[in-house]
């Protein structure tokens, strides 16, 4: 590439720089602060986030129907046949807004009880989040390399804070982490190597031309899609998934479960419907089965968990199954997709908005969902299932989001924010004729109402099941029973009592709360987010 | 009239919203309140409801609510819901009335009263919607309080009630979603009332056969058909009172008002192709739910379990009458859907005051000669029980009896000769059914108070009390009214039936 200098468009990585130049603010800071006053550092970090988040919207607002492309080849045709490796576009802005918000709630809920060292673990976080941001926008395979790199590597020493087997669980993240971006980086070499380019449209067209479809790319592709298997922890490149959450301090576990795994998505997203679109069909059907694996091994296995953090990362692990669905459609409505026109570098098919739109609609409730975990943890560590029992009797506040955040997470009304995310994935299985993965989807959706609403249920549950006269008399005394017996039985030291709490946490669950009922009436800007005018 | 019907799903929201507003004592008062607001708003649909044309969806909003899946919030009312509709209004008033004295007075009674309030809004939803997929979100609606209610507030088993219930009910429309979903990829539409309208056209036999199959077995688990009935004992079983009621009254109805009007009305080719198939197992499920309630006539079988049997036996009429694709037997279907509506959400209204007097369901409990000690108790019992048992003159008989005159002379296609034989079997059902209901009546009410067994504790049998009589003289009343004069459900579902038989084409 004989490139001189490209220019670049500063407005449109604004966020981005902000965001790095935060990091790096925060950083310094730390050095000038007291003790004492450390925790303004949790502010600081929320008001770079707020500011970053303020850049996107005038970049949301400044959108034309041609993406806002920097970083490109020279030449003036390069930008309009995508030779770019920053692409400002719907996807790019759903999941840039998504991954600021996420970190900004996950900022609110990092309380000073996991005693993480404050300017370090806000430096780490907003540089991961740095490498996120311009995941997602990446539209070469070098950039997203590197990305990723930025992503991960901050991640493993936020790992290690966790308390308890935090240096274990970083120590095992590493490693598979760094083992999957060999594997990828052999992939992507390959795919240099039988394409000539490392633009995602570059390859793309030379596929497209030449239909070059030889074994060698075989290869290639599946080895990048491992590479990414591992970050979104598809099964089976799972492993590491619940033993980094459940060592991780709560938040930073929020933290990957949506951030770490959206910016995943995202690679993958633009590695098959962009830079692999021809070649479609031909990993289709391997993604397909993933999917299929990843849902139900997840749900099977979240069936037993019985500490909070575990069956929160087991059921990310099934919620990953539900995004990749959409990704193996190949048809809509009964045309295949070669036959659609790809108008421009950066048109996605008709499909992939389902997955972006359960990724966004996942965010909240999932984050909501790990910020009463991260409120009521008390030893660094989620804890287990039992201490939930009777929390809706001691903190009603926290209870009842909780259940709505649960039921969301089951797509049950009314959690209807998240019978919308199921529908719309269904409906792309249905629509790209793949009704058979939209069976397994159906059967694991039921498996996985069980124990989201076995929690949910231990929410309003008495002290303990015995302790209710069974087959008394219903009506009043039976009524009363419930409680009442909770009540004088409140000795139980298992339930957790009131505490007072800080505000950032309860602002963290109240504005997923608030994101929640507002997608639950209207989730049109979450469905839409990628045909957005 | 419009505005009645989302007044309809939005009170009871309201009073969610209000219950958390107000001190926790008055929460059963509010709740009261609220049910009969909403009753009475629906007793106004009465005059404003065009007789002239129940064939038509009347009183209709439509608004997009999400573009992306096409979703729109259609509300509206033909013959076929109004009567279920308010049925459904009626009931949840009577139980949040019924329950308004013994509701605790603290946290626990609050969530019971908001829970009875969302099932009303799943309920009311799922007969006026008029989209695919909002009927789909209504129907879903109702699975978490009712869940609820038989977890907190049941006895037994109610843990694996519970679960048993939802699983099911959950499996079975998520299967629907996708036959819904299906149905929109042929046609492009979630409009009940164009997809009526066009009555199958657009989908191919196969796809249509493949939608029923998956929308069907979202209602049979719902209905329930007999072999996917078993959660509905265990569920029964354990719920308290106002849960079985509403599940026996209004949601069984929810599988069957679906059958009729998405089943039959949308892929009436698919309904068509299976409908020996339904027949087959709703007759099958007569059958077997009258000896199942006959084998709890017994020292320790329970009073609500053989309700519940009943229940299957009962909606095996209903099954059967909608499997002979014919005007009169649909017609008995829903005739019977409200039938059965009325009559078992009394018989489940005195289990439960059976269950305040003893203690316990068991049958055998309350002892026998409940006429000499509780006289009004005891007529009761014998009055639902003849209604149940398809007593002419009273509502039990007349959905059952149009059900099997269908099956006489079912749709052009379908087997004669088969469905006679299911006759034959559904004949048997109801000589069964009606023995196991004067056993019922004999063990119970006749007899000396004398001859009871020697470890009754309960010679002094309490009479009905005002606050019973109040919440289950309506259903005795139309019971009666429903059974001297069925025109007047008869009258509404005829023509919208013709229509959805494809008779306005």
């Amino acid at each position: 590439m004989s490139a001189a200098i490209q220019s670049i468009d500063f407005t449109a990585i604004l966020p981005v720089l902000i965001v790095a130049g935060g990091a790096l603010i925060l950083l310094v800071a730390d050095l000038f602060l007291d003790d004492i006053d450390r925790p303004l550092l949790s502010w600081g970090a929320a008001g770079i986030l707020v500011a970053a988040l303020v850049a996107q919207t005038v970049l949301w607002a400044e959108r034309t129907s041609q993406p806002r492309q920097t970083f490109c080849l020279n030449g003036a045709a390069s930008a309009r046949i995508g030779l770019c490796s920053y692409s400002v576009d719907n996807l790019s802005l759903t999941l840039q807004t998504l991954a600021l918000a996420a970190t900004l709630l996950v900022v609110l809920m990092a309380p000073r009880k996991y005693d993480v060292p404050f300017g370090e673990y806000h430096f780490l976080l907003l540089s991961s989040l740095t490498g996120a941001l311009v995941l997602v926008a990446a539209r070469d395979f070098v950039s997203v390399t590197v990305a990723l790199e930025t992503l991960s590597l901050p991640a493993f020493a936020l790992v290690g804070f966790g308390r308890r087997a935090g240096g274990e669980a970083a120590l095992k993240f590493f490693l598979m982490s760094v083992a999957s971006t060999a594997i990828m980086l052999f992939g992507i070499s390959l795919v240099y190597g039988t394409t000539g380019s490392v633009y995602f449209a570059g390859i793309q067209r030379t596929m497209a031309a030449t239909g070059f479809h030889a074994p060698v790319f075989a290869v290639a592709a599946v080895l990048t899609l491992v590479g990414f298997g591992f970050k979104i922890s598809a099964v089976p490149f799972h492993f590491w998934t619940p033993e980094v959450y459940a060592g991780a301090p709560v938040p930073v576990a929020a933290y990957l479960s949506v951030v770490s795994k959206a910016a995943g998505f995202a690679g993958l997203i633009l590695t098959v419907e962009i830079a692999f679109r021809s070649y479609l069909p031909s990993v289709a059907t391997l993604i397909a089965v993933l999917a299929a694996v990843t849902m139900s091994v997840g749900n099977m296995i979240a069936l037993r968990q019985r500490s909070a953090v575990r069956l929160l990362a087991w059921s990310t692990v099934a919620q990953a199954g539900y995004v990749l669905v959409p990704l193996a459609v190949t048809s809509w409505d009964g045309a295949p997709y070669s036959t659609t026109a790809i108008v421009s570098a950066n048109a996605l098919g008709p499909a992939v908005g389902a997955s972006v739109a359960y990724l966004v609609l996942y965010t909240v409730m999932n984050l909501g969902a790990f910020g009463v975990v991260s409120t009521l943890a008390t030893d660094g560590s989620g804890g287990q299932l039992s201490r939930y029992r009777g929390l809706y009797r001691d903190n009603p506040q926290l209870a009842l989001p909780m259940a709505f955040f649960l039921l969301c997470l089951a797509g049950l009304p009314p959690g209807v924010m998240g019978l919308f995310a199921k529908v719309a994935v269904f409906k792309a299985a249905v629509s790209g004729n793949l009704v058979w993965l939209a069976a397994i989807m159906a059967v694991n959706v039921v498996i996985a109402l069980y124990y989201y609403l076995r929690w949910a249920a231990l929410l309003f549950a008495g002290p303990t099941v015995a302790s209710i006269p069974a087959g008394g008399p219903e009506t009043a005394a039976a009524l009363g029973g419930v409680v009442g017996s909770g009540a004088e039985g409140g000795g139980a030291g298992t339930v957790i009592r009131p505490i007072p709490l800080p505000i950032a946490p309860r602002l963290a669950v109240a504005i997923a709360l608030v994101l929640a009922v507002v997608f639950s009436l209207w989730p049109n800007p979450a469905l839409d987010a990628l045909t957005l005018r | 009239m419009a505005t009645l019907l989302v007044l309809l799903l939005i009170i009871p929201a309201a009073g969610i919203i209000g219950l958390y507003c107000v001190p926790v004592a008055q929460s059963a008062r509010i709740g009261a309140a609220v049910g009969t607001l909403v009753f009475l708003l629906s007793l106004v649909l009465l005059p404003l409801f065009d007789y002239n044309h129940p064939g038509q969806m009347q009183g209709e909003v439509n608004r997009s609510w999400v573009p992306a899946f096409d979703l729109h919030f259609h509300v509206g009312i033909d013959g076929i819901s109004f009567p279920l509709l308010l049925l459904t209004t009626l009931l949840t008033a009577l139980c949040l009335l019924y329950s308004a004295r013994t509701t605790t007075k603290d946290e626990s009674g609050r969530a019971y009263t908001a829970l009875l309030l969302l099932l009303e809004i799943g309920m009311v939803g799922t007969f006026v919607a008029q989209d695919l997929l909002l009927f789909f979100i209504f129907f879903e609606i109702v699975l978490i309080p009712m869940y609820g209610l038989i977890l907190k507030w049941g006895t037994g088993e109610r843990r694996r009630a519970a679960n048993k219930f939802i699983l099911y009910t959950l499996l079975g429309s998520a299967l629907m979603l996708l036959g819904f979903l299906l149905i929109h990829a042929k046609t492009g539409t979630f409009d009940m009332v164009a997809l009526s309208r066009q009555h199958g056209a657009g989908m191919t036999a196969s796809v249509q056969a493949a939608a029923f199959l998956l929308v069907g077995l979202g209602f049979a688990v719902k209905t329930p058909m007999w072999p996917l009935h078993t959660w509905l004992p265990d569920a029964h079983t354990s719920a308290p009172t106002t849960g079985s009621v509403l599940l026996a009254g209004v949601l069984l109805k929810m599988g069957t008002y679906g059958f009729i009007r998405i089943g039959v009305g949308m892929v009436p080719e698919g309904a068509h192709h299976y409908a020996m198939a339904l027949g087959a197992f709703g007759t099958v499920g007569i059958v077997y739910g009258a000896l199942a309630c006959m084998a709890q006539v017994r020292r320790g079988g329970d009073f609500k379990r053989l309700v519940a049997y009943s229940s299957v036996g009962h909606m095996g009429f209903v099954l059967l009458g909608i499997a002979t694709l014919t005007r009169i037997g649909i017609d008995g279907a829903l005739f019977a859907s409200v039938a059965h509506g009325l009559i078992t959400g009394l018989l489940f209204f005195i289990a439960g005051g059976f269950k305040e007097r003893t203690g316990t369901t068991e049958l055998y409990a309350l002892g026998r000669g409940l006429y000499e000690r509780a006289r009004r108790f005891g007529v009761l019992i014998a009055f639902a029980a003849m209604a149940s048992l398809g007593l002419p003159g009273l509502a039990g008989f007349w959905g059952e009896a149009y059900a099997m005159i269908g099956a006489v002379k079912p749709a052009n296609g379908l087997p004669g000769a088969g469905f006679h034989l299911l006759l034959v079997f559904a004949g048997l059902g109801m000589v069964l059914t009606a023995a196991y209901l004067l056993m019922v009546v004999r063990r119970l009410c006749m007899g000396l108070p004398g001859d009871a067994v020697p470890d009754l504790h309960y010679a002094q049998v309490p009479d009905l009390t005002p606050r019973e009589l109040i919440s289950w003289t309506p259903l005795a009343g139309l019971t009666l009214v429903a059974g001297l004069w069925p025109a007047v459900i008869l009258a509404l579902a005829d023509p919208a039936v013709h229509n959805l038989l494809g008779g306005a084409r």
